[in-house]
């Protein structure tokens, strides 16, 4: 004899993630510690982007960067130790996306009572990163234009996940077909309030408001 | 893409549930998945049947449960569903669109098969 027993569960299949998500941001809150997920498929400029925003930023704050790679080359990480900034490199492990507790163990190799900002690298695909919190206070999305403008339509999760969305590249809008309505438009279905900041890394156009709301992001985050 | 660390912890919720009952087998574990949520199943079965050998769960199906998103219209508020990717208001064409549903990833229910008189004891 045997019987079949139901059980009810309505667990997200994401969960632990999560927990340990909110136990990362417990601890930046701790310390008054702005975190940002910087998330982009390969090739969008994140490690530019990343590069622009402290030659911005650090005269005036303390910078430390998380930088995730699939393999163990240390290239982007080796670019910003040679400024002189605190970088931990996490080595996914051929994963397609950082984590909560990977980010955690990076947390835990830097002196975050010492820094008011931590980049976090995420690794480079459209997909994956979105499906997990990482405790950072906000989640970045760069697109850039030659990727192309359907790409809010092919990539909804990662689109609705993002709180502030970097479109780089922009000087290439003359040289290359990318109907900036269509892309706006399927940004707007998705995320209705997404604050969005047309750059180009390449001239340094647009970084300016960009640095304007990072500043008041981490005054709003600090303790002091 | 992220399919295996997803399989891992569907199983990982299946098998906590399972040692509530030792010695139960668990037959099928019904998990939600919205439109938006980008997983295959494909992928997610073909990493299922590798990792869960050996733990309770062996032999389990994984039936998945498919929402569509749901969407609302702020400028006429038609309602509409789809089933993949993102659409304008079939109705007027607006992109002032507000998505209610879609993101759902979640385990929904465990069935587990219980045998009621064990006669070999190996003890």
């Amino acid at each position: 004899m045997s019987k079949t027993i139901h059980i009810n569960v309505i667990e997200n299949i994401l969960g632990a993630n999560d927990q340990l998500a909110i136990t990362n941001e417990g601890l930046l809150h701790q310390y008054g510690t702005l975190g940002l997920n910087i998330m982009a498929s390969p090739g969008a400029g994140k490690t530019s982007f990343i590069m622009k925003t402290i030659s911005l930023l650090r005269d005036q704050y303390r910078i430390a960067v998380i930088e995730g790679d699939t393999s163990a080359a240390t290239i982007d990480a080796d670019k910003v130790s040679s400024l002189g900034l605190p970088a931990v490199q996490i080595n996914t492990g051929g994963d397609c996306h950082l984590d909560a507790n990977m980010v955690r163990n990076g947390l835990d190799k830097l002196h975050l009572k010492d820094l008011d900002l931590v980049l976090v690298e995420n690794v480079g695909n459209l997909v994956c990163p979105a499906a997990f919190k990482l405790g950072t206070h906000r989640n970045i999305l760069i697109a850039s234009v030659p990727e192309g403008d359907d790409k809010p339509y092919k990539y909804p999760a990662m689109y609705s996940a993002v709180d502030i969305l970097i479109l780089n590249k922009i000087d290439l809008l003359p040289y290359i077909p990318f109907n900036m309505d269509y892309f706006i438009d399927g940004v707007r279905i998705l995320n209705p309030n997404l604050i969005t900041f047309p750059v180009s890394c390449l001239h340094g156009t647009g970084l300016e408001a960009w640095n304007d709301w990072v500043v008041q992001e981490i005054i709003q985050y600090r303790r002091d | 893409m992220h399919e295996l660390a997803v399989t891992e912890s569907i199983l990982s919720i299946a098998n906590s549930q399972a040692e509530k009952y030792p010695g139960a087998r668990v037959n099928a574990i019904h998990l939600v998945l919205g439109s938006l949520s980008s997983l295959v199943d494909d992928s997610i079965t073909f990493y299922w049947e590798i990792i869960s050998h050996d733990t309770p769960c062996e032999g389990a199906t994984l039936v998945f449960h498919r929402l569509p998103a749901k969407l609302i219209c702020m400028e006429c508020l038609t309602n509409y569903e789809i089933e993949a990717g993102i659409a304008v208001c079939p109705n007027c064409s607006s992109v002032k669109v507000k998505v209610l549903s879609g993101n759902e990833f979640r385990v929904d229910s465990i069935e587990i098969i219980e045998e009621e008189d064990v006669e070999n004891d190996p003890h």
